[in-house]
């Protein structure tokens, strides 16, 4: 699966635009990232959310990634 | 339990209708219990003493004459609230800005609390308390701070994103940058380029309700919290770890709100509370005055933005940069990049960049405010936006209609939009009469475009049904805007009963599982998704009791209109068994019918927004009047469009306030000068016409009625669009919100001068 990563992670983490991982939720790409890029985690505790074919996950790291979606690593963002 | 999620289209009985919110008879009549409405045995009386330095070293604190005064019973310091956060940078600036550690930060930064036995002796209290400051130099603007020569607020500060690092720390904590293609090939296809600067003030949320807390704590390590907040869970967990306390043992109950809009998701003063309150071995209440709640609580940014936009003489938009400084009070934090992720985001432009900087100065400490960050970059972009298109000469809403962002549309922070309804909007604008409707003299229409993405979050609900089939609902999202009675609605449309038969409630954190903070509009999508599937739940205990009852199986029963419905072969006959009537059995057929659901509610649909704003300007005066405001928002689907326009309308007001009037007003001393309502100027109803309202629906595919957040999105456009309208009614743009009478003034006369 291809990750991409938006402007602002592309340059706090120094991994690039695009990843290729293999994941079939939320938490497995995220132990796959750490396990591979260990700054990563510095990102994680910033906070980022996962855009799935347009619709971001924040929480929900059980969420299935269906095999030919989308995926985009933002920030994750609060409200008021 | 798993539960579908996805959108299901269907016909409603009671969503979409309108009913009377069940907190509305305690709240007209006065019987509505808020922060500072709670009481108990032996409480004490709180008060804080504050910085009157807007930076400045603490030498020393004296606190032995206030501790000899009779009827004092603890005054705390930093030193009685250690640092426990390990290592945790934000928990720690939380700790900070709730008291101040060694240095005070800016004017109101809180240094000590008294609890005394009332309100007269804690205040005599605090003037003897002897505070010996050392004055530093202070910066309050967000372009002094950025510069080389500014005092450094925190030598711990190196700029995040930027390669390499800074080897020196700065004011600015962080350059975040998003968007995507060329811009330097944008701009060379463009017939017409705009480049323009913009300034906006800071705001606060203006909430009624000053923040107000009773705290109890005891010698065995239980406590308890009344307190006025958007979140009294996660309030729960900071409070906990900051002062060494237990989660499960602190009690923490949500008292009705009178505003939040943001700036109740944040801890201010409840720390220093539950701390005295350990100290003295007494029930603590503490209640801040209304020049403590601007002096010292959160406002949003104020910001300095350049935007530079290109356009074909058809109207397309090639390319937009924007480069948008946010200050954050004291702390650092991610105004600006909010900035970024929302600056554009309406639109479809091929090359766009933003790029944000995030800058610390001597000011409270920012709190999110009403879709945080976005309104600010909407006043720099639609105004922008607005001078292109005159410049191209074609029409502001056929500008934003030619640009304008739809599924498949890349995000400018990188995604691709699934379905949106901004076009929606806009074209509903187009259609409506507002926009037909005929200008008199010194009127001037605008029209303006938002976006807010809103947000979902852990949820937990409880939904139990008495033996006379009435029901309670029980929630964990604090209510800000009228959720009960949605809650209420959605959980009768699932059971099929009427609306008047269920109570909704907001239990305390010892009653309910976690539910995160209600902020990001996530109230009612959030809290709605648990309640259709605590109530489906229910329905299947109900269908389960209703087999036992006919003595059939399970598979056999349906549950439809409020009733069980037996059927197969052999069935036929059964009447139908009511709710009310399988509840009055249920003692024998099981015990309580109840439904529970814990879910992280993620998939929360993006909220646009298009506003039509009149203005009348006094040529003479300056002042500008809102004679006609249509609001225009995609609702994804309205529960209780009563509540819904509701928003609406206060999103549009508040965000007219701050275009119009409201801004902090810093001295040459660093210092607030007008901490209070008669100087710092909210909109009154005789300010504003009737803000009418256009509800559209279009479906968030991830929630099974289809909802979006509807909260916050109406705050984004009115800075635009008021600057727009004003722009039209006296030829002059106006590039520093508020629009407040002296500016106006101010542009037309440079205008009268130049020509």
């Amino acid at each position: 699966m291809r990750v991409s990563l938006s402007s602002t992670l592309q340059v706090d983490s120094g991994l690039g635009n695009a990843l290729d991982v293999h994941a079939e939720t939320i938490a497995e790409l995220m132990a796959s990232l750490t396990d591979r890029y260990p700054e990563f985690e510095q990102l994680l505790e910033r906070g980022v959310a996962v855009s799935i074919d347009g619709h971001i996950y924040r929480d929900d790291w059980t969420q299935l990634i269906p095999a030919q979606a989308e995926v985009f690593l933002i920030p994750r963002i609060e409200g008021g | 339990m798993g539960h579908e999620q996805k959108y299901v289209d269907k016909k409603y009985e009671v969503v979409g209708t309108r009913f009377n919110r069940p907190d509305g008879i305690d709240k007209v009549t006065g019987k509505a219990r808020y922060g500072a409405d709670a009481s108990a045995p032996g409480q004490l009386v709180a008060r804080v003493l504050r910085s009157p330095h807007a930076h400045a070293q603490i030498v020393k604190i004296n606190t032995s004459k206030a501790e000899k005064l009779p009827g004092v019973k603890a005054i705390v310091t930093s030193a009685d609230l250690p640092d426990l956060t390990g290592g945790d940078q934000g928990l720690a600036d939380i700790l900070e800005n709730c008291m101040a550690r060694g240095r005070a930060l800016y004017d109101g930064h809180a240094v000590a609390a008294v609890a005394a036995i009332d309100e007269q002796t804690a205040v005599k209290a605090l003037k003897l308390i002897s505070v010996k400051y050392k004055k530093l130099p202070h910066v309050t603007d967000v372009d002094e701070a950025m510069c080389e020569s500014a005092p450094v607020i925190h030598e711990r500060i190196i700029t995040r994103g930027i390669e390499p690092a800074p080897t020196k720390p700065s004011n600015i904590s962080a350059r975040t940058q998003m968007g995507y293609g060329d811009v330097d090939a944008g701009f060379a296809e463009a017939d017409v380029v705009i480049e323009k600067s913009y300034k906006t003030e800071q705001t606060h949320q203006g909430y009624i309700e000053p923040h107000a807390c009773l705290a109890s704590v005891n010698p065995d390590g239980t406590s308890e919290l009344w307190v006025t907040t958007q979140g009294h869970f996660v309030f729960r967990n900071v409070c906990a770890s900051l002062l060494g306390l237990d989660i499960a043992k602190l009690k923490v109950t949500a008292s009705e709100i009178g505003g939040g809009f943001g700036g109740k998701t944040h801890v201010w003063a409840e720390p220093v509370a539950l701390a005295l309150s350990r100290k003295a071995n007494r029930p603590v209440k503490l209640v801040m005055g209304r020049d403590e709640v601007f002096r010292a609580t959160g406002p949003t940014s104020s910001t300095s933005i350049d935007v530079k936009m290109g356009a074909k003489k058809d109207g397309t938009i090639t390319a937009a940069v924007a480069e948008m400084r946010y200050q954050g009070g004291a702390f650092p934090g991610n105004w600006a990049m909010l900035g970024c992720m929302t600056a554009f985001a309406c639109y479809d432009i091929k090359n766009n960049k933003s790029i944000g900087w995030d800058v610390v100065v001597n000011r409270p400490k920012v709190a999110a405010y009403r879709a945080p960050s976005a309104p600010m970059a909407a006043f720099a972009v639609e105004s922008t936006i607005d001078e292109l298109a005159k410049e191209v000469g074609i029409s502001a809403i056929d500008m934003r209609l030619k640009n304008v962002a739809r599924e498949g549309t890349v995000a400018p922070y990188g995604p691709t939009y699934g379905p949106i309804g901004i076009e929606h909007t806009l074209k509903a604008v187009k259609d409506h009469p507002h926009m037909r409707a005929k200008l008199k003299k010194n009127q001037g229409r605008g029209v303006a475009c938002g976006f807010w993405f809103n947000i979902g979050g852990q949820t937990c609900t409880d939904l139990n049904i008495s033996v006379d089939g009435t029901v309670n609902l029980t929630l964990g999202t604090v209510d800000v805007g009228g959720s009960r009675s949605s809650m209420a609605m959605i959980a009768a449309e699932e059971l099929g009963i009427p609306y008047d038969q269920v109570r909704a409630n907001i239990a305390d954190t010892t009653s309910l599982g976690h539910n995160d903070m209600t902020e990001g509009s996530r109230g009612t999508f959030s809290s709605g998704m648990a309640t259709v599937f605590a109530a489906r739940d229910a329905i299947s205990v109900l269908k389960q009791r209703a087999a036992k009852m006919w003595g059939i199986p399970e598979d056999d029963v349906v549950w439809e209109s409020g009733q069980a419905i037996a059927t197969g072969k052999g069935h036929g006959n059964l009447p139908p068994l009511s709710l009310q009537e399988i509840a009055a059995k249920s003692g024998r057929t099981g015990g309580p019918i109840a439904g529970h659901n814990e879910v992280v509610a993620d998939g929360a649909g993006m909220g646009f927004a298009s506003h039509i704003c009149d203005v009348e300007v006094d040529p003479e005066t300056g002042r500008s009047t809102i004679v006609r405001y249509t609001v225009v928002q995609d609702a994804g689907k309205a529960i209780n469009p009563d509540y819904v326009e509701g928003q609406f309308q206060g999103g549009a007001t508040q965000g007219i306030g701050w275009a119009l009037n409201e801004e902090y007003i810093y001295g040459d001393d660093g210092c607030l000068q007008n901490a209070g309502f008669l100087d710092y100027r909210i909109p009154v109803c005789s300010d504003l016409p009737f803000i009418d309202t256009k509800i559209l629906e279009v479906p968030n595919p991830l929630h099974p009625y289809g909802v979006r957040g509807v909260g916050e999105t109406s705050i984004v456009p009115p800075l635009a669009a008021v600057g727009n309208a004003i722009a039209n009614a006296t030829g002059v743009r106006m590039s520093h919100a508020p629009m407040s009478p002296p500016r106006v003034l101010a542009a037309i006369d440079a205008q009268g001068n130049a020509s």
